[in-house]
């Protein structure tokens, strides 16, 4: 009997667990309209205030003028040339930093020895500004590809690194046991036990990066590169042309947005026990 | 009238080396090195456990029981004296074991959880799926596979451990208290679930509580230790025939005599254990 309660109980959990919908929510909550069109209503006050003069369209020009130059600029294909760019930067950087700040940082959570030697180093280099040591990176890495990719990489390395030490170093110790009893080997325990339940938290370390890289893949192309959105933006201002400025801004802005999606939707899949809890 | 015989088991003679012994321990000692000095948890420990024994060990809490079953597991060392454990002879593991509290990955499926034993030991999917699907049916929980621990309820996520436990096939079953934090209705059913199954395959088990109830209802054998340090207080063969059923067997007047007389070695230790507590306390 009361186990039938709490089978019914459980698929419960279960409808609510896999029932939920951002559209749901905001419907429910009847502010839907107004989350939709303050943003719209701002835009349409600033429109109107930059074709009456109320504000000098030198620095603010009018968003149907920026809408335009952004419609120029995917016509002749030079948006798509930068954006493809950054992108490149950003994967790659990606790749470069997050994948070995993943591996290191689980294997420092598993090993207190590792742990003692690696830790002072991060924490002597995590203070230190990364776009500080952009000038050292160009110096490094000279003025092409590999310069933007490690200024990402290494932007992104810490914020995922630190999460996932913490991450494991949560992990009950109950799990650890359970692993070696049931005879994992080391392999498997890094596996099945330290990924997976660290998850949570580099998922966190991850949303944290991609921000950060973003920040620093601009900076990069504003500094020492001939393609990519900072560049555009970089160029756009050499050249005055403030509304090429604000597409640039509107399409990070939008990427960022974009980014945080996708990083949602990944959390849900690859954490599906703590994302719908 | 019940006999009661106590150290039934205890101290055998060494020379004896039968093959029906599963686990023997001489002189087994624990002693945890802290700053305060050497802590004591287990203290000389020698008793056999015969091969198909379910042997169950009851005593206060902070007795060392949980030490002596982690290192039985072999997830601890113990200090002094030896311990040998016959091994199963082909390719099983020697041990699984059932833990105290919440001990299921949280990120992995009912099923997955079930099946992690065999994943490690490499079994092939068809025999992972035959077995997994066996025992997941005997526990009742076939419809739930693929659920997450948080979904279940506490008497469900225990189950799922039994199963992930016998899935392994071990040749020696550990439970650590294993349903100390489920309510008194589904304790039952599970100590039942738990007598089934384990009619099925007859194996050695070491089983650790803190109710004499369990003890008496489950068990073969039962040692009780005493509070700190973990010693040898007594150990006492139950009498009752196999199969049982739980509550026809709590029904009967021999049950009631013979759990009075254990409570009467526990009792000395219980209050022992909260004297010492509140001496230190003090």
């Amino acid at each position: 009997m009361t186990d039938a309660i709490q089978q019914s109980k459980a698929i419960e959990g279960k409808g609510r667990a896999t029932g939920f919908s951002l559209a749901a929510y905001l419907k429910n909550s009847g502010e839907r309209w107004m989350n939709i069109l303050s943003p719209f209503a701002l835009l349409l006050i600033w429109e109107i205030a930059a074709r009456l003069g109320y504000i000098d369209t030198r620095f603010f020009p009018a968003p149907s003028k920026i809408f335009e130059t952004m419609w120029t600029l995917i016509l002749s294909g030079e948006l798509f040339i930068h954006l493809k760019a950054s992108m490149y930067r950003l994967f790659w950087g990606f790749m470069w930093g997050g994948i070995p700040a993943l591996l290191l940082g689980i294997s420092m959570g598993l090993s207190r020895t590792l742990r003692v030697i690696v830790e002072p180093i991060v924490s002597a280099t995590y203070p230190i500004p990364k776009s500080a040591i952009l000038p050292l990176i160009l110096l490094i890495f000279g003025l092409g590809e590999a310069s933007k990719i490690v200024m990402v990489a290494v932007g992104l390395f810490y914020p995922i690194l630190i999460n996932t030490v913490a991450g494991v170093l949560e992990i009950p110790k109950i799990h650890f046991d359970v692993a070696q009893n049931f005879g994992a080997k080391k392999l498997n325990v890094f596996r099945t036990v330290a990924l997976p339940g660290a998850m949570p938290l580099i998922m966190t370390g991850v949303k944290l990066g991609v921000g950060l890289g973003l920040i620093l893949i601009s900076l990069a192309e504003m500094i020492g590169a001939k393609s990519g959105l900072g560049y555009m933006m970089w160029n756009a201002w050499e050249i005055l042309s403030v509304e090429t400025m604000y597409v640039g801004l509107i399409v990070i802005a939008f990427l960022g947005v974009i980014f945080n999606l996708i990083l949602n939707e990944l959390e849900r899949m690859l954490v599906p026990w703590k994302t719908n809890r | 009238m019940t006999t009661l015989a106590p150290n039934a088991g205890g101290a055998p003679a060494d020379s004896a080396a039968s093959p029906d012994i599963k686990i023997r321990l001489r002189n087994l000692s624990k002693i945890f090195e802290t700053k305060k000095g050497p802590f004591v948890a287990i203290d000389s420990l020698t008793f056999d456990i015969p091969k198909g024994c379910f042997f169950m060990i009851v005593g206060p809490s902070g007795c060392g029981k949980t030490t002596l079953l982690r290192i039985l597991a072999g997830l601890e060392n113990h200090t002094h004296g030896t311990m040998e454990i016959t091994p199963p002879g082909d390719n099983r593991p020697s041990n699984s074991m059932i833990f105290q509290g919440d001990s299921l990955f949280p990120w992995m499926t009912v099923w997955d959880n079930a099946a992690y034993g065999l994943v490690m030991r490499n079994k092939s999917r068809g025999e992972i799926n035959d077995i997994v699907g066996h025992y997941l049916q005997r526990t009742g929980l076939s419809k739930f596979k693929d659920y997450y621990p948080h979904q279940l309820s506490g008497g469900m996520r225990q189950r799922v451990s039994i199963s992930r436990a016998f899935a392994t096939d071990p040749d020696i079953l550990l439970m650590d208290e294993p349903f100390s934090a489920l309510d008194e209705q589904n304790k039952l059913l599970l100590q039942e679930e738990l007598l089934r199954i384990w009619d099925e395959t007859k194996k050695t088990v070491m089983f650790i509580t803190h109710s004499v109830d369990e003890a008496v209802t489950l068990g073969d054998r039962i040692m009780v230790m005493t509070a700190h340090p973990g010693r040898d207080k007594a150990t006492i063969d139950v009498p009752f025939e196999r199969p049982r059923k739980v509550l026809e067997l709590r029904a009967r007047p021999e049950y009631g005599e013979f759990v009075y007389n254990i409570w009467k070695y526990l009792r000395e230790e219980v209050d022992r254990a909260r004297a010492l507590d509140e001496g230190s306390a003090s």
